[in-house]
């Protein structure tokens, strides 16, 4: 067992109240805690909730829900690897296995003297330089067994994680750090994302015009979210602006937790002030007083340069009271942190993680925009979005309308990585072909591209002239290149796994059928399906979509049906009738193994080392 | 109020304005097969066995409001197909023995798979939960490998007895009802609440000790009658 750290609970008590005691607050004041004492110690569980006013267990299930947080004493350093199928298949093992040996723990394990961690954890938005990993709030890209062995060698002669990065990082400005940690890529700059930006402009126009004007410019130019759902977001504010209500609320959804997602990572290093205008814009034309922005907690090294940002703007007038002189236009931003929970990306789970709660889905109807944040009318966007709704004001809905085609308006920021040349953020009209986009980046010789992460559909080489819209193959950005040299039930499998590990258990069939899934095409790649396990994995993936309370659930199985679709060979060739009729569900070995082993029985079959 | 109709598998149903397609269906006699939802406490839209098609979209029928003029599908061969996954996928998520459980008879898991047809070998894995069963607490036994995660109790303890005895814990498959204390008996829980009574725990989880038997086998609740019956009668009155 490591040596846990004394939980002060003084401290505890006064991390607590920097929060007001709000159970509002609750992931804030875990967070926190976690920081201070690297884990949440019962006794700092009960006093939460006591200062909280809630039950020891309403604390213990907020605790329980966000990977960030953990209810057993970890290391003062905890490194968490990046393990995404594209960090896997760029060398994940090697590097995984280097921090092992020199660490001397193994993946799960703290050292004896509580002085490390070791873990993995998914997508953390960085497939474009991986393998990467998370050295508490820092983050280490392109690793490999020297870069290992180096950061190791530092952490033990006693450098922090932030010493890694550079010896002046103290000096370093917060956009200077998070840009010596992380690549841009940016290898494709739009006209109205990445290209040159003038500062709110968007902002001046929406000025001058009604909120309602600025709905309408909104609307007709056609912007859609950019997050993967593609809802209109005039609609959207509009809904919100026309909803009974004292308080209302914009949010910005950072926390694209999509794997193989990492765009609005470049937009929240490159262009935070425009996510900002257009909350602020979004706020003018809803009437909201009060923002958030929640941030998922793998981009913690983000959170200096935002909080810089919000700082600089609140101080000369362009967030607060009376924003550019406009008396009445008060509104004013909150940074939310998240703790490792995907399902947060879904907009109510996103709302109940601000309210404090564990990130499940809210009951729908009613929609955010009528009952959101704390029952409040609340718009919830991306930031992708937020930036396009910004720009559109200052040039104008014909302009952004022109570009793209009739139904998918504007530009799109794709994240593309994997098997590919270049891989980085591509900005471009929506409408190119899949076969264009491939030859950019150089990954022409893919036999499989995932085109919306593994919600979205895994498209096969024939059908590579398939178009980037809402209408063929929408998506929220990422496009992860596969080669030939891939398996893909390897993939499937993975991304399988991933949805296990993020649903949230609140309905039945996303948290028990997808660990249903897991094992069947466990049993695919173990050679061990039958004909029938094809129709019955088409058959679960239907109940899962038909019955689950929210988007997870609906899409989780799309990795396997868009391969049993376009990759139907893959499968088939690994199933075999069974001689006798039967259908391998029950492994009697293990079944009776626990048994087995308590009354000392030994198996010819099954214990090899039987005649010794 | 308004009053309102709509209709469930072509039947017309009066309801008022704030109800749920359920609450409508239960009014008028229409039993929507359901395991989360009990009558009294919040509705939650967790187990998703109310599953109906409301004008052809998929929604839990405890949460989803009723609209004037809705068509809602409910008794479908396709909608209990559904749910006799979801049942299904409910007894291999826990231990269900039935022959060994004092539940059997009592257990609207058990009751549930016998209305939804629920009558050959499932093709589903078995995840064999091993959970220590909390015998702590000296008139009630916990044994969570049979829960359901459909939390009655939660909500009966913090909504109905003010105790907050029961919480969620966890995430995904890892999510799970817990007690709030190291064990049952260092919380204030006794045999009279609500959350402990027996029409809370849908099956043989919450246990109260030397009752189990007190009605043998055949004389049950659901030996008598299917599960639903009751809702189902008012509908011939």
């Amino acid at each position: 067992m490591s040596a846990a750290a004394p939980v002060d609970l003084g401290e505890v008590a006064a991390i607590s109240a920097r929060y007001g005691d709000d159970a509002g607050r609750m992931l804030d004041i875990l967070r926190d805690t976690q920081e201070a004492f690297r884990w949440i110690s019962p006794e700092a569980m009960g006093l939460i909730a006591e200062r909280t006013g809630l039950s020891r267990v309403a604390v213990d299930g907020v605790a329980s829900f966000y990977a960030f947080l953990s209810r057993h004493p970890k290391g003062r350093i905890t490194i968490r690897l990046c393990d995404d199928i594209v960090d896997r298949f760029a060398g994940l093992e090697a590097v995984t296995r280097t921090f092992e040996e020199e660490l001397g723990i193994r993946v799960g394990e703290t050292s004896a003297d509580g002085a490390v961690s070791l873990e993995t954890t998914p997508c953390i938005g960085l497939c474009d330089q991986a393998p990467a990993a998370m050295i508490n709030d820092v983050v280490v890209t392109r690793l490999d067994a020297k870069r290992v062995r180096e950061i190791v060698h530092g952490l033990k002669a006693g450098l922090s994680p932030e010493d890694l990065i550079s010896e002046r990082f103290a000096d370093l400005s917060p956009y200077e750090r998070a840009t010596h940690m992380v690549d841009n890529n940016i290898r494709h700059a739009g006209q109205v994302l990445l290209g040159p930006v003038p500062e709110d402009a968007g902002l001046k126009a929406a000025l001058d015009l009604r909120p309602g004007q600025i709905i309408d410019t909104l609307e007709a130019s056609g912007l859609r979210g950019c997050g993967g759902a593609g809802f209109p977001t005039g609609r959207k504010w509009r809904f919100a602006a026309e909803a009974q209500g004292d308080r209302r609320f914009v949010m910005c959804n950072a926390d694209e937790g999509e794997p193989g997602t990492f765009k609005d990572r470049v937009l929240l290093t490159e262009r935070p002030d425009l996510v900002i205008e257009g909350m602020t814009i979004a706020a003018r034309a809803v009437g909201a007083a009060e923002g958030i922005i929640y941030l998922r907690g793998e981009y913690a090294y983000l959170q200096p340069l935002i909080e810089e940002t919000l700082a600089r703007r609140r101080a000369d007038g362009r967030l607060g009271k009376a924003i550019l002189g406009v008396e009445g236009f008060d509104f004013d931003i909150r940074l939310q942190m998240g703790a490792g929970a995907y399902i947060c990306g879904e907009e109510g789970a996103m709302i109940s993680s601000c309210e404090g709660l564990p990130g499940e889905p809210k009951t729908r109807p009613p929609y955010p925009v009528t009952h959101g944040y704390l029952g409040c009318p609340t718009i919830v966007d991306n930031v992708e979005t937020l930036c396009h709704a910004a720009r559109i004001l200052d040039k104008g809905s014909a302009w952004f309308h022109a570009i793209g085609e009739a139904g998918s308006h504007g530009t799109k920021l794709f994240s593309v990585s994997g098997d590919c040349l270049n891989p980085g953020v591509y900005e471009l009209p929506y409408g190119l072909k899949l076969s264009e986009l491939l030859e950019m980046v150089g990954g022409e010789g893919a036999a499989a591209v995932l085109v919306g992460g593994p919600s979205g559909t895994m498209v096969a080489r024939d059908t590579f002239d398939r178009r980037l819209t809402f209408d063929d193959l929408a998506t929220g950005g990422a496009v992860v290149v596969f080669g030939p040299e891939r398996n893909i039930l390897e993939i499937v499998e993975y991304y399988i796994s991933f949805f296990v590990h993020e649903s949230c258990g609140y309905c039945t069939p996303c948290r028990v059928g997808n660990v249903f899934l897991q094992r069947a095409i466990a049993k695919f790649r173990a050679g061990l399906a039958n004909p029938e396990d094809i129709d019955y994995l088409r058959d679960l993936s239907s109940t899962i979509i038909e019955t689950s309370r929210c988007g997870l659930g609906m899409t989780s199985p799309n990795p396997i049906l868009s391969t049993l679709e376009n990759f139907p060979l893959v499968y088939s060739a690994m199933v075999k009738p069974s001689g006798d009729g039967l259908r391998a569900t029950f492994d009697i070995q293990s079944a009776i193994d626990d048994a087995r082993k308590l009354a000392h029985r030994r198996s010819h079959i099954f214990d090899r080392d039987f005649t010794q | 109020m308004s009053g309102f109709t709509f209709t469930i598998d072509g039947a017309e149903i009066s309801a008022e304005e704030g109800q749920t397609i359920m609450e409508a269906a239960d009014a008028a006699g229409v039993y929507i097969p359901r395991l989360c939802d009990h009558e009294g406490l919040r509705h939650q839209g967790g187990c998703r066995v109310c599953t109906v098609k409301a004008n052809g979209r998929s929604a839990s029928s405890c949460t989803e409001p009723a609209a004037p003029g809705l068509a809602v599908e409910s008794e479908t061969p396709h909608i209990n197909k559904l749910r006799r996954d979801l049942v299904e996928m409910l007894f291999h998520e826990g231990n269900h023995l039935c022959p060994i459980c004092e539940a059997s008879g009592n257990c609207e898991l058990q009751a549930m798979a016998y209305r939804l047809d629920m009558t050959e070998p499932t093709k589903f894995p078995y995840l064999e939960p091993c959970r220590a069963v909390d015998a702590s607490h000296p008139d009630i036994a916990l044994d969570t490998n049979r829960c359901i995660s459909c939390g009655r109790c939660i909500r009966a303890s913090q909504d109905v007895d003010g105790k907050g005895i029961f919480g969620y814990v966890g995430r995904g498959i890892h999510r799970h009802v817990a007690v709030n204390a190291p064990a049952l008996s260092d919380t204030d829980a006794t045999v009279a609440d609500f959350a402990i009574s027996p029409e809370v725990c849908p099956v043989g989880c919450i246990i109260r000790k030397r009752q189990g038997f007190e009605r043998p086998i055949g004389e049950r609740e659901f030996d008598k009658a299917v599960i639903g019956a009751e809702i189902e009668r008012k509908r011939d009155e």
